[in-house]
Order: structure tokens, then sequence, then C-alpha cells
């Protein structure tokens, strides 16, 4: 008939998607079937657990404030903010034998380096060697930018300015004798950052890249100067210019410092007495920071952090505590058809 | 394509008297040319009609539409009994079988004739005087009619059957084959048009013979009975009166059998009269402000003094189903009114046929004349239902108070001043059945429900006079059929069978609400989770609006990475497969009352945004306090973690796993790492001061990243997880147990079902009464119908469908 035939011309797909057809999987969430997978992940949970925990206990770390607020601090003398190059020394010992590789770090506290306009406060393209960001740098750098003469900063941006500068040097006191510990300050930096990420301009000497520009204004020297003696470790890609500019997720952080790898210190720092020789440059009590000398050593996961292991030892035991009450339940109150 | 079996006794008779030649004065005749004459129906050939049916163009015509008889939803191919009373002949009106003439006409159902109609109708044609006419196109057979409505186009097969064939109808004249033959060519001088105030109309004709001026009117027999002529009887042997009475016996008679009753006059109307009423009638028609009121003015003025020819009455079958859906709307807790255009006794009819009204129900007729017997009635009324809910014998029974009140009661208890209680007693009654009601009182009692009620409000209707009713309420349903298009133009969902009502509330309307309900939380969560990781970052960058998750990779998350399983949750999720749902009722009910978007379901879901926001982000913070992370690398692990978290949450939520949902999800999953992966591999400086170059890659090569996605996100989850699980084991919902059923296979499914819903008290429509009916005090300000209809075997009747469904659904307090 002609009004079927018209029917027929609008009539939908008839298929499974368009009819909502498709077979479907009804999950059904209820006690009886989800023991044995709380009990499992429960269990493996535990198991994890364990292995966090105790990988972080073989963990050692030291960690030494020298802001020098206290006035029995060894720097105290330093954290006054007129000092000039002040040098501060720090004694301590070990123990036993601190297990090496030991990671040298500084830490800050109290220190926003993710603050959103500081964060901002660089210039990607003239970090990347860009010879145009030399002469302009982005306007994300100001007011670091240009200087009172209008000559362009490089590198620019708040970041770069407010470089961390203190030095260390570690020496080990056998016999009232110090003995300098050799820092290995090479490949502290991500190696994306390294290698891709930052680039000198390719202009020799490096020094003639950065004609017409001044250097940040808080820093003694400019960037071509950051390590003189070795070319792969100068200008934009100093590996401590690198670690700093790889901004801190968080207002308490460390930053690699040196590495301990190197001659008798391979194995670690062994038992004894150690002084660190600082120069005090970087002023932090103006805004209540921090500063502190860190030595850790390190395993698969990472630095000591016993949290994440206690996380899974709870939630495990949690999820085996869940799957009994879940056995009460379905005891209980099971569906009589489920059999 | 229209079959009618006339009335063989009745044709003999028309036969004789037309060759008898006293044709001039016979009612018979003039009863069946006001048929044939009295109406709006257009004659085309039957090749035209295909056309129209294929192209489905209707013509214009909508506004002057002659809808005598309103809201009904018929079939295509509805099988139509016309019941013609035949009142003129006092000897003829002794009993009903003799004047009854039964015609039975198919609508556009070649296919569908059933056998005895058919040879029935070949003696019929046989019947018929041959064909006189000079063009072979206009032959009786050949013609179809395109009506405004099929009860309009029913009436003039059944004059054609009696051999009164309407031939051709131009705006001037109307053509008319009468037995013998001969050809009568009316010229039409005015048509008073249908309108819902007067609900008749008429059409003023010349008589090429005795040239006078006749007006053929027809209408509802009440509003044609106040308008018959007294003094004039002369010509019908002063018995007009006796005659009235006798109709309006049978006509109630009809009522009562569910037809829809229609009366014929006729009136001649002298020179004179007609002169100095064209005048008013032009200045009305020239008129520039209010032409409508005075065009209906002027014919008012010309419809008085009628004399009765006839009455008819149509029946329209109820379409399929119909019963069952009613009961099924009604388990599903959806209160149904009807508004109808038909008078009270073929209302109440109706509603027994479709089970709108059951025998036991307690019926209470509303029908007053002025205001003041109307507030004194709805008082005492009120009174009453109140008094029968609380009385302690009827606790365990269901309410079964059905209200009926016809259309003036309605406009007074729709006043300002009595709605209030109108409502109170509305809200008391399991149905109400408006009669008489005008498309605008439709409309009104739909939005007084609205406002008073505050429920949602559904209307279903399928002809041009439901249109306000569907645009008014918060649904509007078209049935789409013979009445026209109008109404499905005007609605928002279509339907072509008033059975489908049931599947589109209880399958699709549950389906819609459930996805709806948890889309629109999971929306909510899914972006208070999210967002809520950078407000904790706040705490610790000095609230400086910076974000550890790059800006590119924040943008695609919403947008790409878990943006199409929520849709297609929100598409495809079936909570209960529609079997279940067809098949307990009462499901429909959850979203009404405590449904799945309440109050507490919105704020629980906020709180869990809330929590996994906080774990998502501090067991990161916790796991990475002192290190030396970098703002992205932070960043990178929480990102992926809420993607997890976000996308799992789903997953205990949706019901229904198909092969669309596992595409989407695990589609997701890969193109957020395939993305931040590519991303983060290409750009090296292109998105300061975000640097994200290689930070997923690192991340991945280290088993903290996995060792910390994995608790977070189980962390995260654990909660809501449990709950469901707890819940659904401790106190399962409904639609929990239903799920359950439905995983059983077909017949264990169906004796559960049973045992289920009768345990649960669910329990079908009430069929006995446990306590005896309410006190016979009613019956003083209101009537009672009888117990039962005196004609419950009724076969097919009118099928009235302009119900307001209002599903108890309280709004959501957000």
């Amino acid at each position: 008939m002609v009004k079927e035939e018209k029917e027929i011309a609008n009539r939908p797909d008839n298929t499974a998607f368009t009819q909502q057809r498709l077979p479907a999987w009804q999950p059904m969430l209820s006690a009886g079937i989800v023991i044995p997978g709380f009990v499992l992940i429960g269990l493996a949970f535990i198991g994890i657990g364990v292995a966090l925990f105790v990988t972080s206990r073989s963990i050692t770390v030291l960690e030494i404030d020298y802001t020098g607020i206290e006035k029995d601090s060894p720097c105290y003398k330093c954290s006054d903010s007129d000092a000039k190059n002040c040098v501060c020394n720090l004694v301590f010992s070990i123990d036993s034998l601190f297990e090496g590789p030991v990671f040298f770090y500084y830490g800050l506290s109290n220190y926003f380096q993710n603050y959103r306009k500081y964060a901002a406060s660089r210039d990607d393209e003239q970090l990347s060697g860009d010879l145009d960001a030399f002469t302009a740098p982005s306007d994300s750098c100001s007011p670091y930018n240009y200087n009172s003469n209008d000559k362009p900063i490089v590198p620019c941006g708040a970041i770069a300015n407010s470089m961390f500068n203190d030095t260390f040097v570690l020496y080990r006191v056998v016999n009232g004798a110090k003995q300098l510990v050799p820092l290995d300050g090479k490949g502290i930096a991500w190696w994306t950052d390294y290698n891709v990420k930052f680039r000198n301009p390719s202009v020799t000497p490096l020094k003639n890249a950065f004609n017409n520009t001044v250097k940040p204004i808080f820093w003694p020297k400019p960037a071509y100067q950051l390590d003189t003696s070795d070319p792969a470790n100068n200008g934009f890609i100093n590996q401590d210019f690198l670690v700093w500019m790889r901004r801190a997720a968080l207002p308490d952080f460390r930053k690699l410092y040196r590495r301990i790898t190197d001659g008798d210190y391979a194995k670690g720092l062994p038992a004894g007495n150690y002084s660190l020789t600082i120069a005090y440059n970087y002023p932090v009590v103006s805004f209540d920071g921090r500063k502190k000398v860190v030595f850790s050593n390190v395993s698969w996961m990472g630095g000591k952090n016993e949290f994440l292991g206690i996380a899974y030892l709870v939630v495990g035991s949690l999820c085996v505590l869940m799957s009994m009450v879940m056995l009460i339940v379905y005891a209980k109150f099971k569906f009589p058809e489920e059999d | 394509e229209t079959e009618v079996i006339p009335d063989r006794k009745l044709l003999q008779h028309i036969s004789r008297v037309d060759s008898s030649g006293s044709r001039k004065t016979d009612p018979y005749l003039e009863f069946f040319l006001g048929l044939a004459i009295c109406n709006t129906v257009v004659v085309s050939m039957a090749t035209a009609e295909r056309q129209r049916a294929s192209g489905f163009s209707r013509s214009g015509q909508t506004n002057n539409r002659l809808d005598t008889l309103s809201n009904v939803a018929k079939k295509p191919f509805s099988l139509r009994h016309i019941f013609t009373s035949w009142k003129n002949k006092p000897k003829r009106s002794r009993t009903i079988s003799e004047d009854s003439v039964v015609e039975e006409d198919h609508f556009n159902a070649p296919l569908k004739i059933d056998g005895s109609g058919n040879t029935d109708g070949l003696q019929t044609c046989s019947l018929q005087a041959p064909s006189h006419s000079n063009d072979p196109a206009t032959t009786p057979d050949n013609v179809t009619y395109e009506a405004e409505s099929p009860d309009e186009a029913a009436l003039v097969y059944a004059a054609k059957a009696y051999g009164f064939t309407l031939l051709a109808r131009t705006p001037h004249s109307v053509t008319v084959r009468l037995p013998s033959g001969e050809d009568l060519v009316f010229e039409v001088l005015d048509t008073l048009t249908f309108d819902f105030n007067r609900k008749r109309m008429s059409v003023l004709v010349r008589h090429p013979i005795t040239k006078e001026c006749v007006l053929y009117t027809k209408g509802a027999d009440y509003a044609i009975m106040e308008l018959l002529g007294t003094s004039c009887a002369e010509h019908l042997r002063g018995k007009q009166k006796n005659i009235a009475t006798d109709t309006q016996h049978h006509l109630d008679f009809y009522g009562k059998e569910g037809l829809r009753t229609l009366c014929f006059t006729k009136k001649v109307v002298s020179k004179k009269v007609y002169e100095s009423w064209l005048v008013c009638r032009r200045n009305a028609l020239a008129a520039i402000d209010n032409r409508e009121e005075l065009v209906m003015e002027t014919a008012v003025q010309l419809e008085t003094e009628l004399n009765l020819l006839g009455a008819t009455g149509i029946e329209d079958r109820l379409q399929e189903s119909v019963p069952d859906t009613v009961v099924a709307l009604r388990e599903a807790g959806i209160r149904v009114w009807v508004l109808t255009g038909d008078k009270p006794e073929t209302a109440v009819n109706i509603g027994y046929a479709c089970r709108l009204l059951e025998e036991e129900d307690l019926v209470i007729n509303m029908s007053c004349k002025n205001k003041l017997e109307c507030t004194s009635i709805l008082d005492c009324t009120l009174e009453e239902v109140k008094r029968y809910s609380e009385d302690p014998r009827n606790v365990d029974t269901s309410q079964d108070i059905a209200l009926v009140i016809d259309g003036r009661t309605l406009t007074m208890a729709l006043s300002s001043d009595l709605q209030d209680r109108f409502m109170d007693l509305a809200k008391h009654c399991r149905t109400v059945l408006c009669c008489r009601v005008t498309p605008l009182q439709k409309s009104r009692v739909v939005k007084v429900v609205r406002e008073k009620l505050k429920v949602m409000t559904l209307a279903v209707g399928d002809g041009a006079n439901d249109v306000n009713m569907i645009q008014a309420a918060d649904i509007g349903v078209g049935i789409s059929g013979q009445e026209g298009m109008q109404a499905v133009m005007a609605s928002d969902f279509a339907i072509s069978r008033f059975k489908h009502l049931k599947k589109l509330l209880l399958v699709h309307g549950h389906w819609c609400y459930t996805r709806l309900a948890n889309m629109i939380i999971y929306f909510f969560y899914k972006n208070v989770a999210y967002v809520n990781l950078l407000f904790w970052y706040q705490f610790f960058c000095g609230f400086s609006s910076a974000t550890m998750i790059d800006y590119w990779l924040m943008i695609f998350f919403n947008l790409f990475f878990t943006s199409v399983p929520p849709i297609m949750f929100g598409i495809m999720d079936q909570d209960i497969s529609a079997e279940m749902l067809l098949g307990v009722p009462e499901l429909y009910r959850i979203g009404q009352g405590a449904g799945e978007y309440t109050f507490t379901t919105f704020w629980v879901s906020i709180l869990d945004a809330f929590y996994q926001s906080l774990v998502g982000f501090f067991i990161p913070y916790l796991a990475y306090q002192d290190s030396d992370i970098d703002i992205f690398t932070f960043g990178t692990p929480i990102n992926t973690i809420s993607l997890f978290t976000i996308l799992l949450h789903l997953s205990i939520e949706i019901k229904a796993w198909t092969v669309v949902h596992w595409v989407t999800m695990l589609g997701s999953v890969a193109l957020y790492f395939i993305v931040t992966l590519a991303y983060s591999a290409m750009c090296v400086t292109c998105n300061p001061p975000s640097n994200p170059y290689w930070i997923l890659h690192s991340q991945m090569a280290d088993p903290m990243f996995y060792l910390l996605c994995i608790i977070t996100t189980v962390v995260a989850l654990l909660p809501r997880y449990m709950f469901h699980v707890l819940r659904n084991s401790i106190a399962p919902s409904p639609l929990m147990q239903a799920r359950r059923l439905d995983r059983l296979d077909a017949s264990t499914r169906d004796e559960w079902m049973k045992e289920w819903r009768s345990i649960r008290g669910l329990g079908q429509v009430r069929r006995s009464r446990l306590s005896p009916p309410p006190s016979p005090t009613l019956d003083t300000p209101a009537d009672i119908f009888p117990q039962s209809p005196t004609a419950s075997d009724i076969m097919a009747d009118d099928l009235t469908l302009n119900v307001i469904t209002e599903n108890y659904q309280r709004p959501v307090h957000m």
C-alpha cells in the first residue's frame, strides 16, 4: 500500500546499535561476587607494601639544616644579609658506612618555585640558543628581560635571576686532617634538558653570543663563565643551571647538587667525621625560608619515602578486612537464587 | 476503498419514497441530504486520493477545521460503525433495533475487509441506482472524500450508502446525486463553520427545485436541542417536542454505548430574513475588530428555531491494547485524566471500556449550573472523599474514586477561587474525566494541574483540538492518525498508536530518566573531581592559580579523554531490560518519588568527588613530598590517576556493557596515552611556560608511577564501590532486584516476577474491594453512577485520548 511505502522510506535503521539491542554484559555488584577480587587485591597490595616499606627502610638519609637562624648554628653569622662572601663550616659525623652511590642535595623550604608568575618568568626560546631571543627576550621574563639601560638580560627571567648560588666542598676529617671528597657534577640534570631543551648558541667562542647583553642582575658572572673549565658544562647547559631551571613542584623541595661516586667513595661514605664548607651566598631568611643539605642514597623507588609502602599495607589490609565483612554480608543477605 | 453496509429496511424505504416523488417534504430524504451537504468534505477521485496519501500533503485549511468530535485516536484501519437514529416518524421510534441503521465503512482498508462485510457491500452496490452521469469520471463508485475529520467523512460515506452521493463541492455549490440518479446542484450561500463555543456547524444552501434558502445544521446534541424551534412545527405534524424527547432518549442510549452523537436539523429561511441577515453577515465579515466574535454572533443569529431531522451515533473503536496500556500506566503510578469533547455518558462508557474506570469504582459525577451550586458540591464531595480515604476500612484498598466533570462545571471549578478545592478533590481521585471541554479548557486544565499539584504532566492527543493541551503540558505526545498531523507537529514525541505510550513511558521514559539523572550527576562529579585537583594545588603554589598539569592536556582531558564514555553512557545505558520494565510497570514509580536524581544522590556524588580529588591529589603529594619532583612531572601522575578514577567511576555506574562501552572506555585510555606521549615527544618549547617534553616517557619508565596510579585509583574508588556492593547485598533497591531477575531465563523470571510483585505489594490494580463502598450520603451532592455500565460488553467505541498523565514526580530541588 501507498502508506506503507512511505513508512519504509522514513524508517530508522533496524540495526542492533540504533535500536539499542546490542548484547550487553551486566555486571552485578554484590558481596558474593567481589569477595575473591578483594582478597586477591588485598594480598597483592600487602605484598607490594612490604616490598616498598623494606626498600624505603634500607635507604639512608642525612639532612642538615644550615640556614643559620639559630645562634648555635655554625652559619649564624652568614644569615645576616649584610655579610658578604661568608663561608661557614658544617661538621657532622657518620656512624656507619653511608652506602653509595650517595646523592648530595641542597634543599629549600617555603620557596615557591611553582608560583605562577615566577614559573612563567623564563624564555624557552632564548634558552634553546635562539639568538633572536637574545636581543629581544620574551615579555614573560618581565621585569627581568631588560636592565635599566634597556640592554637585554640573558638568560632572562626571575627563575634564572634567582639561581641558587651556594657552593659546597665536602671534606672527610681523618685524624684532624681534611681529605677532599670528590663530588661528581656530571649527569645530575635531565638528559633531555641537557641535550634537547637547552642549547648554547652555536657561536665560538661562546662569549661572543652574549655581546650586547647583560648578565642577570643577581648573578656575579655571566652565563658563559658558569664553568670555564668545561665547555660542555658552560652557558645554558651548565648542570647546576639546568637543575635550577627545572621548577620544583612543591614549596619544600630539594635539588640534586652532586653525586659522590668517585674513587674511595664509590661504595659510600665511610663512618667518621666530615666537614662541609659552605659558601653562603643565597639569602632565604627574608622570606622565612630554610636551607639544608641532604645526603641520601637511592633505590629503584627513588628516594626515601615510607608513605607509599604504608599506604599499600593499609589499603591491602583494608581490602582483606572488607572481604571478611562481605563474607558475613554474603552469608546473611545473599539473594536466594544466587547459588 | 470504503465499504458501507446500509440497513436494508431503511434502504428500501428510501427507494420507495424516492420513487413515489414525495421527496420534497420527506424527512428521510432531508436527513440524508443534510448528511451529504452539511459538512466541509471535499470530493476527490480515487487516484487523487492515492497521490495525497503518498505525498501526505494535507490541504492547508486547518483553521476552519470542522472537528465536531474531538479527542479521538483512531487507528488508520479502524472499523467505524455508524448508528443512525431516525426520529421523525414516531411509530418507527418504538424500538431501537427498528430505527437503527448499522453501517460499516472501512477506511483505507481494502485489504482488511472481512468476508461477510465484503459480500454485503457488493449486494449494496447492486441495489444502487445506475449512474446517469454524463461524466464518467464522477461515477459514485469512483469518488473518495477528503475530510478534516474521519467522523465527517464517515457521515458522508453513510449518506452515499443510502444513495445520496456527494459528487462535488466547490466554494459555491454542492452537487448531490439522489438515489433516483438525479443530480441536484445546491447553491451554497454560506457556510457557518464549526467552533468550540457553538459546537455546531451549518451550511446555508438554496434548494435547486424549491429555490428556498435551507439551513442544514449539525452539532452536538446539547448544542442543538436548546435551539429547536417550538412554534413552526406545522409540517412536522405538531410532534416536534415529542420527537425531540424521543431523540434525546435515543441519544442518551447511544452515549451510554460509547457512541459519539450528533444531531441534524434543517431550517427554511425566508427570503426576507436571509437578506437582512446577509447584511449583518457582511458587516461582520468586513469588521476589523473582533471579527471572529462578530462572525460567530451572526451564526448564532441564524441558527435558531431549528427543525430536528435526526441524530447519528458514530462508533470509534478503541485502538488495540488500550485497556492494557491504561492499566499499565496506572500500575506505574501515573494518574490519568481524560479531557474529551464527548458528552459525559460517552466518556464514562469509554472509561469503562479502556479500564480507566473499574466496575467497583466510586464514580463522582459533577455537573452543576451555577457557581454557588458548584461551590457547595465541591465542598461536600471533598468532605466525603476525605472521610472516605481516612476511613480505616479503606486503608488497605487503593483509592478507587473517579471524578466525572463536564465542561461547564469545569469552567467554574477552575475559576481562581475554586481551583484549589477542585485540585484537592482531584488529588484524591485516581481518574478524572472531563467531558465536553474545549481545546482552551484542555490547556487550562493542564496548566492548573501543573501549577497547583506541582507535578509533571504529559498530554497525549491526536487532533488539532489537542494542540493547546500538548503545548501546555511538560511533555506533549502526539498520535499520528486520521485526525491529521497538527498534534504531531506540536508534540515532543510522536507515536502512531496509543499502545506505544506504554513502551514510551515505561521503557524509554525510565531509561531516559535514569540515563539523564546518572549522566548529569556524573558530569557534576567529573568536573568537581578534576577541578578540585587544581584547587588543592593552590595551597602549595601560593594561591597563584598555577597548574601542575599542562594546559593543553587539561583542555584535552574534558574534550577528548573523558568525553565519549559519559556520552555513550547517556545514550546507551540500560539499567533494566525492556521486557522487565514492561512486565513490572511499578518500576516506573522509582523515577517519580525517591528517584536517582535527588538531593541526596547529588550531594553524595559531590562529596565523593571531593573525596576522590583529595585522594587523587594528596596521595601523590605525600609520595613526592620533599623530593626533587618538578611541576609537570608531579602533575602527570595526577592527571593519569584522575583519568583512571573518572573512567572507572563511570564503569561502576554503567549497568550494561556493550561493545560500544568497551571500545570507548579502552579507546579513551589509549587516546590519553597516545596523545600525551605524542604531545610530550613533540613539544619542546611550543607551549611556554609549561614544558611537557619527555615527562610522561620518563614517568612511564619509573615503577613508582604505576604503583602510585594503582593505589590512588583503588583508594579513590573503594568507598563508592563498597557502597554499591553493600547496598546491593544488604538492601537492594527494586531496580537492583529487577536486574537480578533479568539475568534469569525467561520462565524462571516470570515466576519470580509474579512472586516478587505479590510480595512487594506492588500489586495489580486491585480487582476486589475489601471494604464496602462508601456511605451513601455521597449522592446528595453528587450523582453516583451505577455500579456497572449498562452495556459493559461493548466491542468498539471511541478512544478518548486526551490523557493527562501526571506521574507524581517531585520536582528536584537543587
